[in-house]
């Protein structure tokens, strides 16, 4: 297999001695089958071992390994250089706090996938003794797609919205609150509008797009949130219209 | 060790040139300022004919002059392009599944555009009577 070189840009901070991040570039020897990723390690591996990032399966399901790749937020492990220029500009990813070189401060996602009550609640409890909550395949296809999220936050890293306003609930935590709203086996949907039909839910959204874009698993949080719209709307009119409300 | 994370700074005003995409949804977006103005005019004209045929004829020569064309010309461009865009968009806010099939997105996509057409031809349809 051919060799051939290729310049890394990498966004290097260390907080302890930079006041502000700034480009290293490194030369690296590849093989025609990397990704990124390869790519990064080599550098870790072979020329700098000071480079912090975080990455972990090397195969596109763990979610950790997102940067940014000549400004578009990708994971590393599934860039293939191949398809890259010879010189490939690498930054953390976007409209996050940089911690240290490539790894990002991800407390806030966590704290809004957190805010949107991402689990099951039932209309009544069920006994392990009671047998499971019985699911046609037809039921499990309408939210099936909404289960896929790997939680890298690319999503986040594509969102204008999200980088002018950071209370902006987001892609991934409004597509996981869908996911669970479509559940035949949930009823917590009213429990999730306080956060999910807020300002800073889905109205936030302006429809960019380009979270769903970006996807590195075809979730498509924008159309999730468009959806959640279209119910939200729906549901006030049929409030509006209920006789002896308030 | 101490912790001192760095937030990189986002422009308010230059955002949407980073990515062709930001482009293109702030060419979308833009379309409705045109539609807009373009819905004024039509206000506007409703109140003319509401004042007279004096006052109506105006309005139709104002129509008539060269800027106006050209307005009407770049509104008409924008409001395809508005309504192309969206259209596009629409498998992705009503997704349609049938038992375990979901419809695929063209159809839903071609059932927007045949709604257009209909509507379009009751129109002319009307305004020709």
């Amino acid at each position: 297999m051919s060799e051939r070189h290729i310049e890394l840009e990498i966004l290097r901070y260390n907080p302890e001695t930079d006041e502000a991040p700034a480009f290293q570039t490194y030369q690296v020897p590849c093989q025609e089958d990397w990704v990124v990723l390869d790519a990064v390690n080599y550098v870790k591996d072979e020329l700098d071992r000071t480079l912090s990032y975080r990455w972990s399966c090397h195969m596109a399901v763990c979610g950790s390994c997102g940067v940014m790749i000549n400004g578009e937020p990708m994971l590393s492990c599934k860039a293939f250089l191949r398809d890259l220029p010879d010189r490939i500009r690498i930054e953390p990813l976007a409209n996050f706090p940089i911690e240290r070189d490539l790894v990002v401060v991800l407390d806030d996602f966590m704290d809004k996938l957190d805010s949107v009550k991402p689990f099951l609640i039932p209309r009544e409890e069920k006994t392990v003794e009671s047998g499971v909550h019985i699911q046609t395949p037809a039921q499990l296809d309408r939210f099936k797609q909404y289960t896929l999220c790997i939680n890298c936050s690319l999503c986040y890293a594509a969102c204008p919205q999200y980088a002018h306003d950071n209370n902006f609930v987001g892609p991934a935590a409004l597509a996981l609150a869908h996911r669970y709203n479509l559940d035949s086996r949930d009823v917590g949907r009213t429990a999730r509008e306080d956060v999910v039909a807020s300002n800073a839910g889905i109205w936030e959204c302006s429809f960019v797009g380009a979270c769903s874009e970006v996807c590195p698993h075809d979730v498509d949080p924008a159309g999730a949130i468009q959806q959640t719209k279209i119910a939200s709307t729906v549901d006030y009119f049929k409030y509006l219209l209920t006789p002896g409300r308030g | 060790m101490s912790r001192r994370p760095y937030r990189r700074p986002v422009s308010a005003f230059s955002w949407w040139l980073a990515q062709p995409r930001y482009v293109r949804y702030m060419a979308r977006e833009t379309s409705s300022v045109f539609i807009g103005a373009y819905t004024g005019v039509l206000v506007v004209g409703l109140v003319r004919l509401s004042q007279g045929a004096e006052a109506w004829n105006s309005f139709v020569a104002a129509l008539q002059t060269p800027a106006s064309v050209a307005f009407h010309l770049l509104a008409l461009a924008f409001a395809l392009y508005h309504t192309t865009t969206w259209f596009n968009v629409t498998p992705k806010a009503m997704p349609m599944q049938i038992g375990e099939t979901r419809l695929p997105g063209n159809v839903i996509i071609g059932a927007h555009y045949a709604g257009w057409a209909v509507v379009s031809a009751l129109i002319l349809f009307l305004a020709g009577g």
